[in-house]
């Protein structure tokens, strides 16, 4: 499957901290351009591929579908992929919703829900064929940069080095915070529990959205008839939801979900995973990249978490591929700031509307209610708006990297 | 890691195209040439682009026909001089494509820290402080001389020409990069880059010694060289990056291949 073999010192030209979906796919749209690639993850392999490891979906837009097709993933994922039709967002109490059609855009399914364990199996799938070095399970001890390349010491003794070291380490990187990037972290006091669930009526491709005054209620189709659920809750109140019994749990899900899909009972085990926003101050540091949730966490309130950072992965991947193809080094202060300048204003915006979107929907205060009743009503009065917002969700609005436009970098 | 160096003195029995007030220039600065944003900045923003016109003219040329070429290695198979290579910048990234690069520069201070810089990232080049006649006299032989932002500091370019030719196995190419001579030049080459916006120390370019690409044809033509490939280059303020362009007043770009 991959080869973890070398003894003390590996060389390739860039080294990849945090072995999850970003880290993988940041290792393959490198390894597509030529570029040497070694990921290190602390998870192992196996534990990593069972069944209960990760029980969350991904919303993905379509712009980054086009990635993963374009990757050569597509063909592994779209069994697994349920495309989705239709959104409707709603407000707790009202009637009143926000209906995005695929019809209104014009072209295919607005994106696909994906279980994050079928991404990741395809990704570890082709590592081998790809030629990338998977290190697993293994810790970083230090990641040292100096003027000639940059090092990533592990505990075990052994030592990768590269031009360019990628931090995938996740929302609390250990890799950022080594490298004294400071980051801006909002808790929310709020948990989701994530299941799936099955309904007495289909879903018909349709994804729900339900505004409540104590968080967000997510319902995104699955393959097979289920539908995923995203449910946010205050922390004790979603530790308690997640440790209920499953017919309690049931009958207070449908409660708060409404008689849409008809009775909802619940498939398999519940996680419960805390929620909280970060921002790196910095997404570059000598020799350094910080990439996906490193560098930014948003709220899963619109599922644009991992797309977020299959942007990063995409622009990055763009730079240094073009890089490579003039000899250039790969962890140059001027290639990094290209990779900043691209990316931060994109997130800024993203963390700063998703974290209103949070606060404003997440409370009970009626003035409030009625405004964003009002807000909903409006963008659904106004075509032109809401395609415009439609096109952000489904990632294709402005100037696109071309993976995701569903090329490989150097050969459009 | 195996460093050669050598450390020959440029005097030879032709006469030298080396202008000693430029080699000073430069010397004093060495320590700085892989500063991003030192003295050197507008150097390394100049580099993407040109090594994207010197990977384009130099994949092309004719080779060894066993040489294994691989995407991420088109130069391979190919013996570059780098002319005037300064602190490597350029000697590194053709290295990288695969080419078997010999560095070579009038300043002694330059090539200690190109050999130092090649040491740090692991690469692998000969660097030589020497001259292009010294070179020409010992018959050394090449596929292609990269002469980068070099001609316009060559007290002779007859002589230094001459030299390359010789340089040069029949079929290989020269590229040049330089600066024109035009009023645009004067204004944004010199006195903006030097004065206004002080990309680079006063005193750094003599503009009367900038070449104008007919001229530069014209003494090409007299050496055995037909030039293949022209271009303009051009800084976009826009984006801060240097593009080729039809536009050849300020920055221009000759690839020759020797006949």
């Amino acid at each position: 499957m991959s080869s973890s073999g070398f003894t003390s010192e590996l060389r390739a030209d860039v080294a990849i901290v945090g072995g999850g979906l970003s880290g993988l796919t940041m290792a393959h749209a490198l390894a597509v351009g030529g570029i040497s690639v070694a990921v290190v993850d602390r998870e192992d392999p196996v534990r990593a591929a069972q069944a209960d490891f990760d029980g969350r979906t991904t919303a993905l837009a379509r712009a980054c579908q086009r990635m993963y097709e374009a990757l050569g993933f597509w063909d592994m994922m779209e069994a697994a992929a349920c495309p989705i039709l239709d959104i409707r967002v709603s407000d707790g109490g009202s009637r009143l919703f926000l209906h995005y059609d695929h019809e209104d855009v014009g072209d295919g399914p607005m994106g696909f829900i994906v279980e994050n364990s079928a991404i990741r199996e395809a990704l570890m799938d082709k590592l081998g064929d790809r030629g990338i070095t998977h290190v697993a399970p293994a810790n970083v001890a230090a990641v040292v940069a100096d003027q000639g390349g940059v090092s990533v010491d592990l505990s075990d003794g052994r030592q990768i080095r590269a031009m360019l070291a990628i931090g995938a380490d996740g929302k609390f990187s250990p890799t950022r915070e080594a490298a004294g990037i400071r980051s801006t972290r909002l808790g929310y006091g709020q948990s989701a529990v994530v299941c799936n669930v099955a309904h007495e009526l289909p879903h018909n491709n349709v994804a729900h959205e339900r505004f409540l005054p104590s968080g967000p209620l997510a319902l995104l189709p699955l393959n097979g008839g289920c539908s995923s659920v995203v449910w946010s809750e205050r922390d004790a109140v979603a530790r308690a939801l997640a440790d209920m019994d499953e017919q309690t749990f049931n009958s207070e899900l449908t409660h708060r979900f409404g008689d849409t899909l008809g009775a909802l009972s619940l498939v398999g085990r519940r996680w419960c995973y805390p929620l909280s926003m970060s921002h790196a101050e910095r997404y570059v540091g000598d020799r350094l990249a910080l990439i996906a949730d490193a560098a930014h966490a948003i709220h899963p309130i619109a599922g644009q978490g991992l797309n977020l950072g299959l942007r990063d992965i995409a622009v990055l991947a763009e730079l240094l591929i073009e890089a490579r193809g003039l000899g250039l080094d790969l962890g140059s202060a001027g290639l990094l700031q290209r990779y900043q300048r691209a990316r931060r204003f994109d997130v800024t915006t993203m963390v700063a509307s998703m974290d209103l979107l949070t606060r404003l929907f997440s409370n009970d205060v009626p003035a409030l209610r009625a405004a964003r009743r009002l807000g909903l009503g409006a963008v659904q009065r106004m075509p032109r708006l809401k395609k415009l917002f439609m096109r952000h969700a489904m990632g294709t609005l402005g100037e696109l990297p071309s993976l995701l436009r569903g090329e490989r970098p150097g050969t459009g | 890691m195996v460093q050669q160096r050598t450390n020959e003195t440029p005097a030879s029995k032709r006469a030298s195209t080396i202008d000693p007030v430029d080699v000073a220039q430069f010397s004093a600065l060495s320590e700085h040439w892989w500063d991003e944003a030192g003295p050197f900045a507008p150097l390394h923003r100049f580099t993407p682009v040109r090594m994207g016109f010197i990977r384009d003219c130099l994949q092309d040329l004719p080779r060894a026909p066993a040489t294994e070429v691989d995407r991420s290695r088109p130069l391979a198979g190919l013996r570059v001089l780098d002319i005037g290579c300064g602190g490597g910048l350029l000697s590194e990234p053709m290295t990288r494509l695969g080419a078997d690069v010999v560095g070579v520069d009038a300043s002694g201070e330059n090539i200690e820290a190109a050999c130092a810089h090649a040491d740090g990232v692991g690469l692998s080049i000969d660097y030589r402080h020497t001259s292009a006649e010294t070179l020409a006299e010992a018959s050394e032989q090449f596929d292609a001389v990269v002469a980068s932002e070099v001609i316009e500091h060559v007290a002779d370019l007859d002589a230094f020409t001459a030299a390359l030719s010789d340089l040069l196995r029949p079929g290989g190419g020269l590229l040049t990069t330089t600066l024109n001579r035009t009023l645009r030049s004067l204004i944004l080459g010199k006195f903006a880059a030097e004065y206004v916006f002080r990309w680079v120390p006063a005193g750094t370019h003599d503009w009367r010694k900038f070449v104008n690409p007919a001229e530069l044809t014209e003494t090409l033509s007299r050496h055995g060289f037909q030039v293949s490939e022209e271009t303009g280059i051009s800084y976009d303020p826009m984006t801060g990056e240097f593009r080729l362009t039809k536009d050849d007043a300020v920055n221009y770009a000759l690839f020759a291949i020797r006949i």
